[in-house]
């Protein structure tokens, strides 16, 4: 195999100008780099907390901020699939509340074994994300309409499942400690290094398949940097979580769901697929996919991924009541993949969206309750954040269309 | 056997909506390493006539013969199967996703490893065929992995057609390739379509723009009300031949006239190049 010829293969002035300063301040503007652009935000975000607050950034709120923002953000990593297609759930606070709740009154009041439970819990979120994707499908109905109509029936069977009592007490160790369980920091630091070891073999992988196939257009400058940056960020999460009470199991459960659900938007036929029925699902259908197929996967894994969030909420909080899944998490959990370059007009996005954002909404929550805001404050200025990175979405969206990129 | 080894032909081919009747018994067929135009007034048919050769549509009468051997097309994929790709009007192509994505879209190639949603796509491998393509091709892209949607209409609708080209098709369909295009853009397809022409396809190209079809096509297949209305060596031809044709107008007539009556995308006739 040999290296192309420049008829086809990239030019090279094209690259150096998308990273010459100009083409960079276009790229953070115009959205190619939107997750960057939210990592300055967030980083601005805490700054301005920090200095009003110097207990924010210290290791015990940090690692609060890390367990506040588990379940939202697994009920996010499911809404930027439906996102990606171009559609949306408003059901997922009601499935996660509904899956909890079945999880509980199987696990208290029948007694069944609590990773049965779990399990079962899981399923009903996604067989309620099956019928609502094959509904959606199979009679055209705006996902809107089928997954708002959702929210309401779910509520309903949540009251109807929790009973009388209204509330159900988590006691099962195994259920709890899903949320309450930390890690001594030898057990943080293997982590920590089985991460950034994965990562880099994955990387240095591509680069030398790629060089293999003779298409060697990454520079090794950039991956190195790529690689340090990545490994800083991990050690540096491990520390300040070690440093209180060590890295909780929730904040690995939400991180595998991550990486494991961006591999799969983003490296398998079935992601690939997702993307181009949000980008163009007439090109999809005529490129023999299986566009409804796609759809529904997409509703079963944000029914999915509402249930474990919902599960993990409710062992955060040791029990199951009538306003679990309830309040505000449903549009907390769309707002944060869209605050954070996770387009609502489909095909554009990652799943490291539902983290980053995770982070953003729980962060200004956090600070807000730090400097004792009241809630009408902190709803009015997170709904101002939404609208803003929204608006953000909008402005890069006509820039691209303006400069001939739709 | 056909008589005269046509690569494709569709013998006394009808196609009714209801009481419409939108082919009325056309025989039609391309050869290998011909480009045949396929022009006609709104309504002529020649969709019609395009979609049932790609499988969307199954005809009601007629016979159908692929090298020879006679066939049936019951669907897009026995089409594709035959070895029949269609590039459609409207550019079916993924905005958001890069060029390699839209090459290999729905036939992306996977890695070996375990079965099932988690194997992995072989970006290495799709990229490196992508390159080899476009570079057969001749077709010139800032990069394969740019998005489709910065790209130009050309390049999107080189693209389009280089994306056809992946399952080793014998024929491709056309549909409209240079309506959208300026006249830069339209040059680069044109050339495209000769230089598939050169690897040995049969090529039918829908056009309402008689510059192009002149300047690319061997031969002119006429419909008009759904049956064969004239079909021209394009050597030896005149507009005004096709255009009285396409009109059913007494040869001789204006070619002003005949304009008017086209769709209104369709740009002044001009004589032979």
């Amino acid at each position: 195999m040999t290296a192309h010829p420049p008829a086809a293969a990239p030019a090279p002035d094209a690259l150096a100008l998308e990273r010459s300063p100009p083409g960079l301040v276009r790229r953070f503007t115009q959205g190619d780099l939107a997750s960057l652009r939210v990592v300055v935000g967030l980083a601005v975000i805490w700054i301005i907390f920090e200095i009003q607050n110097d207990r924010f950034l210290s290791a015990v709120n940090l690692t609060n901020l890390m367990l506040q923002i588990t379940a939202t953000g697994l009920i996010s990593v499911g809404v930027v699939y439906v996102l990606l297609l171009g559609e949306i759930d408003l059901s997922v606070g009601a499935v996660s509340g509904l899956a909890a709740a079945v999880m509980a009154v199987l696990n208290v009041k029948h007694g069944w074994n609590p990773y049965l439970a779990i399990v079962a819990g899981v399923l009903t979120g996604t067989a309620i994300g099956l019928a609502q994707g094959a509904l959606f499908t199979r009679f055209g109905i705006p996902s809107f309409v089928v997954t708002l109509a959702g929210l309401l029936a779910w509520q309903g069977a949540l009251l109807y499942v929790l009973g009388e009592t209204g509330t159900i007490n988590l006691t099962d160790p195994k259920i709890t400690g899903l949320a309450n369980t930390f890690y001594p920091p030898a057990v943080g630091w293997v982590f920590a290094l089985v991460v950034i070891g994965a990562y880099a073999a994955g990387t240095l992988g591509g680069w030398r398949r790629r060089r293999a196939a003779g298409l060697a257009d990454q520079q090794v400058g950039g991956l190195v940097v790529r690689l340090a940056v990545v490994a800083a960020a991990v050690l540096a999460v491990v520390a300040i979580l070690n440093s209180d009470r060590g890295v909780p199991l929730a904040v690995l459960i939400l991180i595998a769901f991550v990486a494991g659900m961006q591999y799969v938007a983003g490296r398998t036929r079935f992601g690939r697929h997702v993307f181009a029925v949000g980008g163009n699902a007439e090109a999809a259908r005529r490129a023999a996919i299986r566009i409804n197929r796609v759809r529904v996967a997409g509703f079963a894994i944000a029914g999915s991924m509402a249930a474990i969030g919902g599960i993990l909420a409710a062992s955060r909080l040791l029990a199951v009541n009538q306003s679990s899944g309830g309040s505000d998490l449903l549009l907390l959990a769309i707002a944060g993949p869209v605050i954070a370059g996770t387009s609502l007009f489909g095909g554009r996005g990652s799943v490291w969206s539902a983290l980053l954002g995770a982070l953003v909404i729980g962060s200004i929550s956090n600070g807000m309750d730090l400097l004792a805001l009241e809630s009408s404050v902190k709803f009015m200025v997170t709904g101002a954040v939404l609208l803003a990175a929204v608006i953000i979405d909008a402005i890069a969206r006509q820039q691209r269309q303006a400069a001939g990129r739709v | 056997m056909t008589a005269n080894g046509a690569l494709l032909a569709l013998r006394d081919v009808v196609k009714r909506f209801g009481p419409v009747q939108a082919l009325g018994g056309v025989d039609f067929e391309v050869r290998a390493g011909e480009v045949v135009g396929l022009v006609g007034d709104n309504g002529a048919g020649k969709s019609t006539l395009v979609k049932t050769i790609s499988g969307i549509y199954e005809p009601d009468e007629g016979e159908f013969f692929f090298d020879g051997e006679p066939v049936t097309i019951r669907g897009p994929n026995d089409a594709s199967a035959l070895g029949i790709a269609t590039v459609y009007q409207d550019l079916a192509l993924c905005d958001n996703l890069d060029v390699v994505a839209n090459l290999f879209l729905g036939t992306e190639l996977v890695a070996a490893g375990p079965p099932g949603l988690a194997r992995q796509l072989n970006e290495t491998a799709m990229e490196h065929r992508s390159h080899e393509l476009l570079e057969q091709l001749a077709v010139s892209i800032p990069s394969v992995r740019a998005e489709v949607g910065t790209m130009s209409g050309g390049q999107r609708q080189q693209v389009a057609v280089a994306r056809s080209l992946l399952g080793e098709p014998k024929v491709v369909l056309l549909d409209e390739p240079t309506a959208a295009l300026g006249v830069a853009q339209t040059a680069q397809v044109l050339d495209l379509i000769k230089r598939l022409r050169e690897r040995g396809l049969g090529i039918v190209v829908i056009s309402h723009n008689l510059a192009d079809v002149f300047e690319v096509t061997d031969r002119i297949f006429v419909l008009r009300l759904g049956r064969a209305a004239g079909d021209f060596d394009v050597r030896g031809t005149t507009q005004e031949e096709v255009v009285a044709a396409i009109t059913g107008a007494e040869f001789g007539g204006r070619e002003d006239d005949g304009a008017a009556a086209g769709d209104p995308r369709e740009r002044a006739p001009q004589g032979p190049r």
